[in-house]
């Protein structure tokens, strides 16, 4: 089942289009990796589904209802999550509380939403760090407490703005499996990752962008195996020097 | 300690002069003020730099009523209230709705104060050049008027302690964590689903409520209104200074800022004479030091304190 | 509300533009302050207020005429500017703005007070031999010293503009305020910069209250006047915006003076204020400025 669609979209600022023309759509369960050069949109993409920026045109579908244009919030209450890229916490509450305002969209009571957000803490292996003043955290657990966070609220559809970039080696692999573990539990993932090693082994399939434009799509193996790709990375120098 | 501080307040006017249950009082009125602050900037980090409009329309309120429509002043005071909440929600809906935060807000707030201060002296100049009065009457608990100060200390007491109460009882539950959230990044709080605009609102409306309120007890209080003392910048000043001395984002912070305030306020009376904005210097150096070197307050440093030593206990 | 004669409005339009000179002066040093180091400062018009006195006290103790005492209230206000900044600004550089506007608000309240407390809140007034002379230009009196002070106001504007404008040190500024990144990158050295962008800030609104001070009360109080103004004429111009400031401060100027010939007396400062919450409201980048989403 198609869970969001994207329509057409196109984003503008001042002079500069952001997003030009974008669909793709995002099946039920799956893995979808978006990729690109630096500055190709991404963010912007994730901005305008989850209602911080309107698009100038297109639409875009969460399980057939339009949510073009609602605001953040209605979007998170929908089924929506998502991190940002640079982590954005509640500095001065602890990581408890951090994560327990996330599982008040679900749970009224301060009880309930303690209960989850410890659970949630477990799964994401920050329970340790629970009291901590989540301005104090280090990159790994900051990282971490920003899935956390959108974990609590349960969502159907988690975006993810570069969760994996500035992890070592055994943050990074447990990050991956921690998302292998999302998709396992049901949750569809779109995922927006510059660590190769990352996109590479979770998405099930990816879409690449160029300027605000899709310029490929399709499973880990095809897309890299494409000129456009390689081109839009490496320049066109590189592609005839490969003799391709 | 709770049932001992309870025993103390509740005693004390019988056992210290006139002069200090006036002290009293007056330290009770601004802490009760400043809770009300605190709660739309403490807690759901908006701070308003114009606090006072509604302390203003809620005297104004509540005692022209009074004068004009012989209104009871506590029903006076319900309806001063009312008229608070919608000021601050038809003030807050425009700022929030056009995205004013930080020191816009506070800006825009500073000079809604101002604007209802200028039409305060033209609306009073024919009837009313010195102010309007509150008619003597009987000492009475129906008609909110006493000889005495020590009914005048209860009735504040049990304002500042409901309002103590109200404030502890928000930040266990969700709304409370709320405010904080939309305080400490609302990008991240709307994405978990939060309706800013509406818990911003909400913030808004009780902190007026409450400080229009206590316009009504200065009222009464003094029996005189005057366009400086109902919409004064000077009393903006004083309502958020407590809670940023003492701990915005705290329940007792305003208290014990309201404290630190009136000593300082009295001490500089003492020994500088009778200028009256002596205190005002002050308050001033005690505001640049805090927010230096002590931005979250006393209480709000005290708690950092504990933290770091419970971690490196647990180290 | 009553309609004006005539004579009586082309008298409020050229008074209008003469004070908007001042603001402007004010307003640039206000907004320079704003547009480098992202600061509201609250204590402008404090500042403003301490250059008026130290003319009045040059003036009365040492019979040192006012426009000759800017040469000792410029470099004064500059330096005192610039300590302001090293010892107290720079520590809350990166705190939240509504703490920096707080600090700012302190300030202010820390010098008006004390003026009150050392001068009293009498008002002074300096009684140069010059000071109620006026030309007559038809039904219009033009008075010197609002003149002078005009001339002064955009002199002392065009200067801050060339020095912006062609030297390194100005071009330092602009860099500083454009791109923080940038600057820091090519070696510029952001503290300093402050310190000096604060200082002109200051000196351009000291500078300010010695040109006002033969036409206008001295007094504490004064401050608060000036400095409610000066945000409006900023926040209509762009924060950070030098032509911005310019123009805002003519139009304010013009505004407030023409407002006064048809509104009856407070409310006029009700105007200034309603211009302050509309352009908060639908430009707070101003009319000129960036707009900063």
């Amino acid at each position: 089942m198609v869970l969001l669609e994207i329509k057409d979209l196109t984003k503008n600022f001042g002079g500069l289009r952001a997003l030009d023309n974008l669909s793709f759509h995002l099946e039920k369960g799956e893995i979808l990796g978006i990729i690109g050069p630096n500055g190709a949109g991404k963010t912007t993409l994730f901005n305008v589904v989850t209602g911080f920026y309107r698009p100038d045109e297109g639409a875009i579908f969460f399980k057939g209802e339009e949510i073009t244009g609602l605001k953040p919030h209605q979007i998170a209450k929908r089924g929506i999550s998502r991190t940002f890229q640079i982590t954005q916490p509640f500095p001065n509450l602890t990581v408890l509380e951090n994560v327990k305002i996330g599982a008040y969209s679900r749970f009224k009571s301060s009880r309930e939403a303690t209960e989850e957000a410890l659970r949630v803490l477990e799964t994401v292996g920050l329970h340790e760090q629970r009291d901590e003043l989540a301005s104090v955290l280090p990159i790994g657990h900051r990282k971490g407490l920003e899935l956390a966070k959108a974990l609590a609220t349960n969502p159907e559809l988690i975006l993810l703005d570069e969760v994996v970039a500035g992890l070592n080696t055994k943050e990074s692999n447990n990050m991956i499996a921690r998302i292998k573990n999302l998709q396992q539990n049901g949750t569809t993932v779109l995922l927006i990752e510059h660590v190769m090693k990352a996109i590479m082994s979770l998405s099930d399939r990816i879409v690449v962008i160029h300027y605000g434009e899709k310029i490929s799509e399709g499973a880990p193996q095809e897309i890299s195996k494409d000129h456009k790709v390689i081109k839009a990375y490496l320049g066109e120098e590189y592609v005839f020097a490969k003799g391709q | 300690m709770f049932g001992g501080t309870s025993v103390i307040l509740l005693a004390l006017p019988h056992f210290i002069p006139e002069y200090q249950i006036h002290l009293v009082t007056t330290i009770l009125f601004f802490g009760y003020l400043g809770i009300a602050w605190n709660i739309l900037g403490g807690y759901a980090g908006q701070f308003s730099f114009g606090h006072t409009a509604f302390f203003g329309i809620g005297a104004f309120t509540s005692s022209l009523l009074q004068i004009h429509a012989g209104v009871n002043p506590w029903i006076g005071m319900v309806l001063a209230g009312l008229a608070g909440t919608l000021v601050g929600l038809v003030v807050g809906f425009l700022c929030f709705r056009y995205g004013l935060k930080g020191p816009f807000f506070a800006l825009a707030m500073l000079a809604l104060a101002e604007m209802l201060r200028l039409i305060s002296i033209q609306w009073m100049t024919a009837k009313y050049p010195l102010g309007i009065t509150i008619p003597l009457m009987e000492d009475s608990l129906l008609h909110f008027q006493f000889r005495d100060k020590v009914p005048y200390y209860y009735i504040i007491l049990l304002m500042t302690a409901g309002a103590l109460f109200l404030t502890d009882a928000l930040e266990k539950r969700r709304i409370g964590s709320y405010f904080k959230a939309i305080r400490e990044n609302e990008d991240a709080a709307v994405s978990l689903g939060i309706d800013a605009l509406k818990y911003k609102l909400i913030a808004m409306g009780i902190s007026a409520f409450m400080t229009a309120t206590g316009g009504t007890f200065y009222a009464q209080y003094y029996l005189t209104l005057d366009d400086e003392a109902a919409f004064g910048v000077t009393n903006s000043i004083e309502i958020l200074m407590g809670p940023i001395i003492g701990g915005s984002g705290t329940v007792f912070g305003p208290i014990l800022g309201a404290g630190i305030l009136e000593f300082l306020s009295e001490t500089s009376r003492n020994f500088l004479g009778g200028y009256s904005g002596v205190h005002l210097m002050v308050y001033g150096t005690v505001l640049v030091i805090v927010i230096m070197y002590l931005p979250e307050g006393i209480l709000g440093g005290l708690k950092a304190v504990f933290y770091r030593i419970s971690k490196s206990k647990n180290k | 509300m009553t309609l004006p004669s005539i004579p009586l409005l082309l008298q409020s339009i050229v008074s209008g533009i003469l004070i908007g000179g001042v603001y402007s002066l004010v307003a640039i040093g206000l907004s320079m302050i704003f547009g480098v180091m992202k600061i509201i400062n609250f204590a402008h018009g404090s500042f403003m207020m301490l250059g008026m006195f130290v003319t009045y006290w040059l003036y009365v103790l040492l019979g040192i005429d006012p426009y000759l005492s800017l040469l000792l209230t410029i470099p004064l206000l500059f330096v005192f500017g610039l300590l302001v900044e090293r010892f107290l600004i720079d520590k809350i550089l990166d705190s939240p703005a509504h703490n920096q506007l707080l600090l700012t608000l302190g300030i202010s309240l820390v010098i008006e007070n004390l003026a009150l407390f050392l001068w009293s809140p009498n008002f002074r007034t300096i009684n140069v031999s010059y000071a109620n002379k006026a030309a007559t230009l038809g039904p219009v009196m033009i008075s010197f010293p609002k003149v002078i002070a005009f001339l002064f106001a955009i002199f002392f504007t065009g200067l801050l503009y060339y020095f912006l404008k062609n030297t390194d040190l100005g071009k330092a500024i602009r860099a500083a305020s454009e791109e923080k990144e940038g600057a820091l990158t090519v070696g510029i050295n952001l503290k300093k910069i402050y310190y000096i962008a604060f200082g002109i800030g200051t000196a351009c609104v000291g500078a300010a209250g010695t040109v006002v001070a033969p036409f206008f009360y001295v007094s504490p109080q004064v401050g608060g006047v000036f400095v409610i103004t000066a945000f409006v004429v900023v926040v209509l111009g762009g924060m950070g915006n030098f032509m911005g400031a310019l123009v805002g401060g003519l139009i304010i100027g013009l505004a407030e003076s023409v407002g006064a010939a048809f509104i009856p007396g407070q409310l006029k400062q009700f105007v200034i204020y309603l211009i302050f919450i509309l352009v908060l409201f639908f430009k707070p980048s101003g009319l000129f400025g960036k707009s900063n989403a």
